[in-house]
């Protein structure tokens, strides 16, 4: 891609588009003056379904669809979802400290399709510093009168707030993000229903994922037609990579949904880092199963439809790199540490069964494990798996079946007299 | 705990920021503030203690069981005390492929310490934490403390050692074998 899109700081020429007369100065805003003074709600929503715009959180969902389920209830709520707390997820982060406003502008422009007078931005409580900064932009735009009371001399009015997070991946997930605002425990909810029904104080709330939002200016002031030249039919627009782990350089890579992962690896990142061999790829962060660097997997296109087809998910693009010197089974262990910290402990299957995975992965880890407790291992994510509140249960088991499935010498190899410890590579490691 | 008992800080020493973070909130919500109310506490120290958890309580007309169950729920507050900094140092497994794991040990060595230990003066606590959003820029940690959170990326042993000069007044181990 010639322009970035997202990461607009980049280009080069331009000057600091996170000052705000420059931002304006490039156009800025004016996708929301257009919106609020010359469209229609629902004309906005129709717009970002016909752009194809999905999703950028995790699963894809599509926005414009999104902002038309909501209940006809007032007050409604609009929230961005600066969370970001997904291993390998850096995207968000750096949208808001070098293109702060074009998120911000696609928020505004999400509020008013939704009518909803207040929006929120949770982020996550590390982002302390980084939201001082956003407050201080929310300012500015308050005293530029494009925040406020009867915006553009219309009958809209909005209003920006901050909500910071305190360490939770689970309030991610957006129901448990909305219990957060309400100053209750991050414990998702029961859904339905949905937030669009019930979010936010039980009413109509939109929850968006940082980067989604920050596509919408350009979808109303270029058309939803570009949009949807960008990309694959079913995923459209520019997408922003997060590239992590055994990268030569690591990184967010801002492409056209579709490029293959041998693009955006070997193409764009410089390969593997010390030239050494890639063994696998954890394409959605610790939350979907690991794939084999194949050839099969590095020509697929890294989109909705194609990753699922492999056996594992885009997510939020945040793409880990495992080289040939890793073990497998030690990546699930440090991914297991992660769920084990991060379940919310509301239903029994994910407390009890990411503390039993953990436990188990440490003990294989540590060269202590029988044949029976890597058994035990998967019996123990089958419990697990399909039988939680939210997804996050699900995400903890991805990493133990494709682990062992895939490699499984790197399980084995650290039991005493395991079956096929002859031909294991790993055994005299 | 009675009204004349409760403790006053948050309300005569930073009585603007209440205010304004109750503005945030619709007025028959304000158990929303809980949470930017106990990040406004941890500017008097970084332990919510009875009478921050009591006076905020107050503050929103809700039970301190409840702002204690929020202290419990989420990782950034704290019910007991440790160093005035809190050197978080991210060795989830994306900055773990970048030597995370080594790179931690290496600052409990420096400090004398182990993970989740606090230096005898008082001034450090070192703890591994899960992913920053930071993975591209391992090794890295942050720094919590009154004055908020800082991030510190892309570190060396010795880019720690100048943080930590900085942030304790102090002067710590030189020899060179704890250096890179
Ligand atoms: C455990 C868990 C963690 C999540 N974390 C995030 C997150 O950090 N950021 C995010 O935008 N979405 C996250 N999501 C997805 C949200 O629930 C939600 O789908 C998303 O914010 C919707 O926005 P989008 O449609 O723009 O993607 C998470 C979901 C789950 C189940
Ligand atoms: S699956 Fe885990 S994180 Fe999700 S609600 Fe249940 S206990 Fe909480
Ligand atoms: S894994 Fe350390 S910042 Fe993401």
């Amino acid at each position: 891609m010639t322009e970035y899109l997202l990461l607009r700081h980049r280009n080069r020429g331009e000057e600091n588009i996170a000052d705000l007369d420059t931002y304006l100065s490039l156009g800025g805003f004016e996708a929301y003056e257009k919106v609020v003074t010359t469209m229609t709600p629902q004309e906005v929503i129709d717009i970002v379904k016909a752009s194809g715009l999905r999703g950028r959180g995790g699963a894809g969902f599509p926005t414009g669809l999104k902002w038309s389920f909501l209940s006809d209830r007032f007050p409604r709520y609009v929230v961005a979802n600066s969370d970001e707390s997904e291993p390998g997820t850096f995207k968000d982060r750096e949208i808001m400290e070098h293109n702060p406003f074009q998120f911000l502008e696609g928020l505004m422009i999400c509020a008013y399709a939704a009518q909803a007078e207040v929006a929120y931005n949770y982020c996550r409580g590390e982002f302390w510093e980084l939201t001082q900064v956003l407050e201080s932009k929310v300012r500015q735009l308050n005293d530029r009168g494009l925040l406020g009371r009867r915006v553009f001399d219309t009958d809209y009015s909005l209003q920006i707030n901050h909500h910071l997070g305190a360490g939770a991946y689970i309030c991610g997930e957006e129901s448990a993000l909305l219990e957060s605002i309400e100053g209750k425990l991050g414990q998702p909810r029961l859904k339905p229903p949905f937030p669009a029904d019930r979010g936010l104080y039980q009413l109509p709330t939109v929850v968006n994922n940082t980067e989604t939002l920050t596509n919408v200016p350009l979808i109303i002031s270029r058309g939803p037609e570009w949009y949807k030249s960008i990309g694959t039919e079913k995923s459209c627009g520019p997408k922003i990579m997060c590239l992590s782990g055994h990268a030569k350089h690591p990184g967010n890579y801002e492409t056209p949904l579709g490029i293959t992962f041998r693009e955006l690896i070997f193409d764009l990142a410089g390969g593997i880092r010390d030239d050494k061999a890639l063994k696998a790829i954890m394409p959605s962060g610790a939350s979907a199963p690991f794939l084999p660097a194949s050839d099969e997997v590095l020509d697929t296109p890294l989109t909705y439809e194609d990753i699922p087809k492999i056996g594992s998910q885009l997510g939020s693009a945040s793409i880990i790199l495992l080289d040939e010197t890793v073990d497998i089974s030690w990546a699930a262990l440090k991914t297991m540490k992660f769920f084990e910290h991060e379940s919310c402990g509301k239903c029994t299957p994910c407390r009890e069964g990411t503390y039993w995975m953990y436990h188990l992965l440490g003990r294989i880890n540590s060269d202590k494990a029988e044949q029976a407790d890597v058994d035990l291992l998967g019996e123990v994510a089958q419990q697990v798996v399909g039988k939680c509140l939210c997804p996050l249960g699900d995400f903890a088991t991805s990493a133990v079946f494709s682990g062992i499935e895939l490699f499984q010498n790197d399980f084995n190899s650290h039991i005493p007299d395991a079956v096929n410890g002859a031909d294991n590579p790993n055994k005299n490691k | 705990m009675s009204s004349n008992t409760a403790n006053q800080t948050l309300r005569t020493r930073y009585s603007a920021e209440v205010k304004d973070i109750l503005q945030r909130y619709p007025d028959d919500q304000k158990r929303s503030a809980v949470m930017p109310l106990l990040f406004l506490s941890q500017k008097e120290g970084l332990q919510a203690t009875v009478s921050v958890m009591s006076e905020i309580a107050q503050i929103l007309d809700i039970s301190i069981t409840q702002v204690a169950s929020i202290v419990g729920f989420y990782t950034l507050y704290y019910a007991h005390s440790g160093g005035k900094n809190r050197i978080q140092i991210c060795t989830d497994l994306p900055c773990a492929l970048r030597g995370a794991d080594d790179f931690a040990d290496k600052v409990c060595e420096k400090l004398g310490v182990k993970l989740g230990e606090t230096t005898e003066d008082g001034e450090f606590t070192v703890e591994s934490v899960m992913c920053l959003a930071a993975c591209d820029k391992a090794p890295m940690f942050q720094v919590q403390n009154g004055d908020g959170i800082t991030y510190h990326e892309r570190q060396t042993i010795s880019d720690v050692q100048a943080v930590i000069e900085q942030l304790g007044n102090v002067e710590i181990d030189k020899s060179p074998e704890g250096a890179e």
